[in-house]
């Protein structure tokens, strides 16, 4: 994810100090990965040099000056345009697993065996996923849901390819 | 109980349709309040494997006990009487009885077991409640949508508290929300009533919904639990 444009995104609705701007982002996106401070002011100084914020005014105040930032006509078309750009899907054509199937019908190895133990891991983490979904709002909901269809895609093809053992195992070897 | 303490055990399990081997030797335990996926590929012996732990097909051999007694002990009377007190199935299509209404439907297990109709339906219309279709349950299977439907299916599977449902691709028929609700539904009320679920799918998001998962491959079937802490 772009942490850059996912924060200044979050400055259209209004200017923002880095603190809020990091509680905001972990409201919404960070439930597994919550921002550090440090990648909050770091990602805004690279903004400001860019020209895509600038310093809507400075509280000073007992601690450290804190800054509100505020976006720039320059951002808020980096955003659009970052809005409009489909994301590229990814192909997985480098598959670990595939070559560990690969390999252990090469070495005389039970490949069934190990699709077995990595349906069982894959099945494991989506119960998480499910048990989470079930506990959580709208958004965890929708959050797992979108790593529980990716999963799944995967066992769907780790099924495919059980079902094609005894004819890779001849393509291999032959 | 059986000696290890599980509700269902079969051992041994083989059963063939004519030249085809359905089951090669299929071993399961089954605890009380447990939900199981039965996994594997079409053609693997998934339904066959659920259709003799409830005792509806007779293995050609091996054993498959239910709280302590053997199936195969059993009189045909004294099994259907089993499947119909002890035991609640929902099945991917075509188990509504269309002149029935949803209530009527939901209230048939209840029916069937000698309850007065005023209560079995009482009872029903609480699971049809429970399971969010409570506002169909004077329309007719026909008139209601395959979700509503699927989940009138739950609603009677549970209705007469068994002890064990059967559950052989029940989201098969709907999209991915409905299949959700109804799987979220379906675990939930089980838990509740300590049943276990014998859940046949090929989805894996609806295995998702297990405790742990059994692999039928090639008529054997593989326990996986053992698997989680190999990590």
């Amino acid at each position: 994810m772009s942490i850059g444009h996912t924060l200044l995104a979050l400055l259209e609705s209004g200017p923002r100090h880095g603190y809020d701007l990091k509680r905001t982002f972990d409201e919404h996106f960070g439930h597994d990965r919550p921002l550090h401070y440090g990648q909050v002011y770091a990602t805004m100084s690279r903004l400001l040099k860019n020209g895509l914020v600038e310093v809507d005014g400075i509280e000073h105040g007992g601690g450290p000056d804190r800054k509100r930032y505020a976006i720039t006509d320059a951002g808020i078309t980096d955003v659009a345009q970052w809005l409009a750009q489909p994301e590229k899907p990814e192909p997985y054509l480098q598959s670990t697993l595939y070559t560990k199937v690969v390999l252990a019908l090469l070495t005389g190895r039970d490949a069934g065996d190990l699709l077995d133990a990595q349906r069982s891991e894959h099945l494991r983490l989506m119960r998480d996923l499910t048990q989470r979904k079930r506990d959580g709002d709208l958004a965890d909901q929708l959050i797992c849901d979108h790593a529980l269809f990716h999963l799944e895609a995967d066992l769907r093809w780790l099924e495919l390819t059980a079902a094609r053992l005894d004819q890779l195992a001849k393509a291999v070897r032959a | 109980m059986t000696p290890d303490g599980s509700l269902i055990s079969a051992a041994g399990l083989r059963k063939a349709y004519g030249p085809t081997t359905a089951l090669d030797g299929a071993d399961l335990s089954i605890h009380a309040g447990e939900v199981v996926a039965v996994m594997g590929p079409s053609g693997s012996g998934k339904s066959t494997l659920l259709h003799c732990l409830a005792g509806i097909v007779r293995p050609d051999a091996g054993t498959v006990h239910y709280d302590g007694r053997d199936l195969a002990a059993m009189s045909d009377a004294e099994r259907s009487a089993l499947r119909r007190r002890d035991f609640g199935f929902v099945f991917q299509f075509g188990q509504l009885v269309p002149e029935l209404t949803c209530l009527e439907n939901a209230a048939l297990p209840l029916r069937l077991t000698g309850h007065k109709r005023k209560d079995a339906e009482a009872r029903a219309l609480r699971w049809l409640e429970r399971l969010e279709v409570a506002d169909v349950r004077h329309h007719r299977p026909g008139q209601v949508s395959g979700g509503q439907g699927q989940r009138v299916a739950v609603a009677r599977a549970l209705v007469g508290e068994p002890r064990v449902v059967f559950a052989d691709e029940p989201t098969g028929a709907l999209d991915s929300l409905n299949g959700e609700r109804v799987m979220q539904l379906l675990t939930d009320s089980a838990r509740e009533t300590r049943a276990a679920v014998v859940l046949v799918t090929h989805e894996a998001r609806v295995a998702a919904y297990s405790d742990r998962e059994v692999v039928v491959r090639d008529g054997i079937a593989r326990d996986m639990a053992g698997m989680y802490d190999a990590a």
